[in-house]
């Protein structure tokens, strides 16, 4: 029950919070903040005792055997295709369903200054897109899955298309066909899992533990690999499919921002590594140099672009085409430490690029405009906040001693043992990185102050949620044993289920 | 005494048809006697009722067979159940509606109550002539329908359209069944079945194929599929809001569902050009009809295009029973999928009938159906934009609305039949179709500044009208996520 009171609380906290509406604008955003620290405190405190007895779903070989899970709920829905609400969790959903609740109350915190407008609706299309990410965490029923990562699109296109800048009709909508389109793909791949295990065994299932021990002929497997990999690499993104990104980032709201780049994004990489990989593991293993081609060129691409905008927003967006690049590869290489180095990845970015996406809001809101070239000096106006803007960028740099070092270091030690050349390329990233983040610092916050610039410094409440960013990203760069304690059943059990399927 | 009780089942198993027929004359009495248009309105109304209500003892004496025309079985009651359901909300609807733009409204309850009977019949039918009688008492009340309100140019138009395009469908189609009939020398659709299950001589073999053709296109003209389309468009947007919406859900409903029944019991399916043709019909409609659903600023327009698509989804259901032959998982997955664009169909339309209703005075007004009359409707009326939004999203087929399920099953017997192409054609047809979905939701979402002039023309809404509107919201939202029970309804129709 503990996984569907999550779902729950944020989908009536998002109907309160717009019913609040009535009473001022800051009301919604106290309930919504309120729902969302509640909303995590009791996951804290519920899976605070679960770690220490993992147990096993579902009998069969490989992941499906191993004894990772930490919870499990399930409850018939649609009896006819064997469809049941089947929410389940282990290490790796627990810190992204944390990851998430953390980066929205911040999402939340960061709206408090701006659009006034339709406060309520605002708050409730937020509450509604974090409990569409936590289900797509949490879905071990493909048909939930996919109802959970459609779904999750509508009140982030209703974000970006209400409350979004100047050019935001194309880019909700380029944001949404990109999707759903890419999901319709994964749909017909799901379909054909479930009708290959129909005409297997005589009954339709959509659950993730029965699919996983399916028998797929090679060729059958490839398409209906890359009808997944589609849909994750989408949203990821990666390189060919990543255009959709920088319009709806620099477009959308703030809160809008934040989420998309530090939680949405992750739904891809959290997709690659729980269906595409275990689902399909010799097509997957085919296909990796394909991938590791794609992450590669993503991770460079993105930086070059990243180093030509002018546009504080776009920079950042393209940076993180350039960081997921690295999930990308640590994933499709495919080891205990890639896979590690992923997923510190995932965390680490979420919490850099969204508090670099926060400071780019704070600057629209405060010079109305993104345009790099206009600013200038502004650490003299807003100490606090080039200070923290200069910690953000050197973490998103690849600082040692700070999240995102470990993780990029992780994933290119993984990677070498895979393949040299790519990891060779890949850590040019790294220098490439430190170009385009020390442009933006120098552009926005060096140089010569404008004399007559009245503006406000970031509050107290801002520099809470900026100390919770810093703390987590030093955290994860000097200790960050917790989180790989967490993963590392999970990651042992998925190379033991592609081992034994490799071996077949 | 056993032909007394045979025909006292007779009559239960036909009793919907049986009311609504004696209803038309009550009607026809009390129009020549007393005209009243509230009158009529609470006739028609009350008896759409009643007849929903004696579905439920039909459905006792199911399947029973009437006479050598007419069958009443779970299928046929379930398809009027739904004609039956949606031509009830149009005629919920359509009192406000009526009374700002035409003089003598009683009538039109009456020529809706001829065409619902005309589609009872239809999905009824086991026979050739009775699938001709009710496909003309279907179309020909529609004729007058949608040129209803008299005094406008479009309407008229739109009915003129109708009825040549129409007439010579029907007339190609009656063609195609005295070439079937000159071939086999039988009518019944399993006469026809039966015939063609045994070995025939080639000629003849052809005569069956062109006359097959033949009804084919007389159909394809009445569900407006590509190349048959070209009238749908204009139709949509002449015919009044609410004629427009029964057009849509009723008359293609039931001619649907009549020619599912046709292609299974004539076992139609034995010829494997005409699968290939309806294929191509099929892939057609849904790349086309979305496409030219892109630019559309006329509302009416874009769900007429919308409509071709969706339609043209609902054929692959025909060719995966043509290429498996399969009658249970087809006929549950296009019953599904009808349901969900019969309901969605209806949302739709109900919204712009209120819309017409709220902001149009006179009887020469045209209904309200540019994108511009929906702008910043979120923050106006909510209500309606929320339906209107949960429509598009439906029909869309966005997860949470009874729009994605039937999308799920039309996609689980199109795997089951391995059609990749017309899959690929679906995916395809349905990227396009976000585009023009969202872009009237975005619409909607539009901050607009208030003009003085707007709001003196508008009034409320009436209570009927959001009751109807919210037990739509509630039926699409309620079917989208808990589909079971519905499921279990249409599991063993055929």
């Amino acid at each position: 029950m503990l996984m569907i009171n999550l779902i729950l609380v944020l989908l009536i906290g998002g109907a309160i919070s717009w019913w609040s509406e009535r009473f001022g604008s800051n009301t919604p955003r106290l309930i919504a903040l309120v729902i969302v620290i509640a909303d995590l405190l009791y996951l804290l405190l519920a899976s605070a005792g679960l770690t220490s007895e993992p147990f096993a779903i579902g009998a069969g070989s490989g992941a499906a055997s191993a004894s990772t899970w930490l919870l499990s709920y399930q409850l018939d829905w649609i009896p006819r295709f064997g469809i049941s609400l089947h929410l389940a969790m282990d290490g790796l959903s627990l810190i992204l369903v944390a990851l998430t609740l953390v980066l929205g109350a911040i999402a939340i915190i960061s709206s408090w200054n701006e659009s006034n407008q339709r406060q309520g609706f605002f708050q409730a299309n937020i509450l509604w897109t974090l409990a569409g990410v936590i289900g797509v965490f949490l879905a071990m029923d493909l048909f939930l899955f996919f109802l959970f990562w459609e779904v999750m699109l509508v009140p982030m296109y209703l974000l970006i298309a209400i409350w979004g800048h100047e050019g935001k009709a194309y880019a909700s909508m380029k944001f949404f066909i990109f999707t759903q389109l890419s999901g319709l793909l994964m749909l017909v791949a799901i379909l054909v899992l479930a009708k290959l295990h129909h005409s297997a065994t005589g009954v339709f299932s959509f659950n993730y533990f029965d699919l996983l021990n399916l028998n797929i002929d090679s060729s059958t497997a490839y398409w209906l690999m890359l009808g997944f990999f589609i849909a994750f690499v989408v949203k990821l993104p990666s390189f060919p499919f990543h255009t959709w990104l920088p319009d709806a980032h620099t477009q959308a709201p703030t809160a809008g921002s934040v989420i998309l780049a530090g939680i949405l994004l992750k739904t891809g990489a959290y997709g690659l590594i729980r269906f595409t990989v275990p689902l399909f593991p010799n097509a997957a293993l085919e296909f990796a140099p394909i991938a590791m081609i794609l992450g590669v060129i993503g991770i460079i691409y993105g930086a070059v672009l990243a180093f030509s905008q002018s546009d504080f927003k776009r920079l950042v967006a393209y940076s993180s085409v350039s960081h997921m690049g690295f999930v990308l590869l640590g994933v499709f290489a495919w080891n205990v430490l890639a896979l590690q180095g992923a997923v510190i990845q995932m965390v680490a970015h979420g919490f850099s690029t969204a508090a670099l996406f926060m400071i780019a809001g704070a600057l629209q809101q405060r010079l109305h405009t993104r345009d790099m070239n206009k600013m200038g000096g502004l650490w003299h106006h807003m100490p606090r906040m080039g200070a923290f803007a200069l910690f953000f960028a050197l973490a998103s740099l690849g600082l040692p001693g700070l999240g995102n070092f470990v993780a990029e270091f992780l994933v290119l030690v993984g990677l070498f043992a895979v393949s040299p050349w790519f990891t060779a390329v890949a850590a040019l990233g790294l220098i490439t990185a430190a170009i385009y983040s020390l442009i933006m610092m120098q552009k926005a916050f060096y140089g010569k102050p404008p004399s007559e610039l009245e503006v406000a410094d970031f509050n107290n409440l801002d520099m809470t949620a900026m100390g919770v960013m810093i703390i987590a990203l030093i955290g994860l760069g000097l200790y960050p044993q917790p989180v790989f304690d967490l993963v590392q059943p999970v990651i042992d059990s998925l190379l033991a289920h592609t081992l034994g399927a490799g071996s077949q | 005494m056993i032909e007394l009780a045979m025909f006292e089942t007779n009559v239960v198993a036909m009793l919907a048809p049986l009311i609504l027929s004696i209803a038309t004359l009550v009607m026809m009495l009390q129009i020549a006697f007393w005209r009243h248009a509230i009158t009529s309105w609470l006739i028609c109304c009350s008896t759409l009722t009643a007849c929903i209500a004696a579905l439920y003892w039909s459905s006792a004496v199911a399947p029973q067979q009437v006479s050598s025309i007419l069958v009443s079985d779970h299928y046929s009651l379930f398809f009027s159940l739904l004609i039956l359901f949606a031509s009830l909300i149009t005629a919920l609807l359509t009192k406000d509606y009526l009374e700002q733009r035409s003089g003598e409204n009683e009538e039109f309850y009456l020529l809706l109550m001829l065409s619902a009977l005309g589609a009872l019949v239809l999905v009824s039918a086991t026979h050739l002539a009775s699938f001709l009688l009710g496909l003309e008492l279907l179309g020909v009340a529609l004729y007058a329908l949608i040129a209803y309100p008299e005094r406008g140019r479009l309407p008229l138009e739109a009915a003129i359209k109708y009825l040549v395009l129409s007439g010579a469908a029907s007339a190609i189609l009656l063609f195609g069944f005295a070439l079937i009939y000159a071939a086999l020398g039988s009518l019944s659709f399993v006469g026809i079945g039966l015939q063609l299950s045994q070995d025939l001589a080639a000629d003849r073999q052809l005569l069956v194929l062109i006359g097959t053709a033949m009804v084919f296109t007389g159909i394809g003209f009445k569900l407006s599929l590509v190349p048959f389309h070209m009238w749908t468009p204009d139709v949509y947007q002449g015919a009044p809001a609410p004629v427009t919406g029964f057009l849509s859900t009723v008359s293609k409903g039931a001619i649907f569902a009549a020619l599912m029944r046709l292609f299974i019991d004539a076992q139609l399916y034995r010829f494997p050009s005409l699968l290939l043709a309806l294929s191509i019909v099929a892939a057609a409609s849904m790349v086309i009809g979305n496409l030219l659903a892109l630019k559309q600023n006329s509302l009416k327009r874009l769900l007429a295009y919308s409509s071709i698509a969706h339609i043209g989804y609902l054929v692959i259901t025909i060719v995966v029973y043509g290429s498996l032959q399969k009658a249970q998982l087809s006929v549950e997955a296009a019953s599904f999928y009808l349901t969900a664009y019969m309901l969605t169909s209806l949302a739709a339309f109900a919204v712009l009938t209120v819309l017409s209703t709220q902001t149009n005075r006179g009887y020469e007004q045209t209904d309200s159906d540019s994108i511009d009359s929906v702008r910043g409707l979120f923050w106006s009326k909510p209500l309606l934009a929320l339906v209107l939004t949960i429509a598009l999203l439906s029909l869309a087929g966005i997860p949470l609305t009874i729009g994605f399920v039937g999308k799920f099953y039309i996609l689980t017997v199109a795997i089951e039949g391995a059609l990749w192409l017309l899959i690929a054609a679906l995916v395809i047809g349905s990227g396009i179709g976000i585009y023009y979905y969202l872009r009237v939701v975005f619409a909607m979402t539009e901050q607009i500044k208030q003009t003085s002039s707007a709001p003196s023309a508008q009034q409320g809404m009436s209570l009927v009208a959001k009751l109807v509107i919210c037990l739509l919201i509630f039926m699409m939202l309620a079917l989208g996520v808990l589909p079971q029970p519905l499921i279990e309804q249409i599991g063993n129709l055929y």
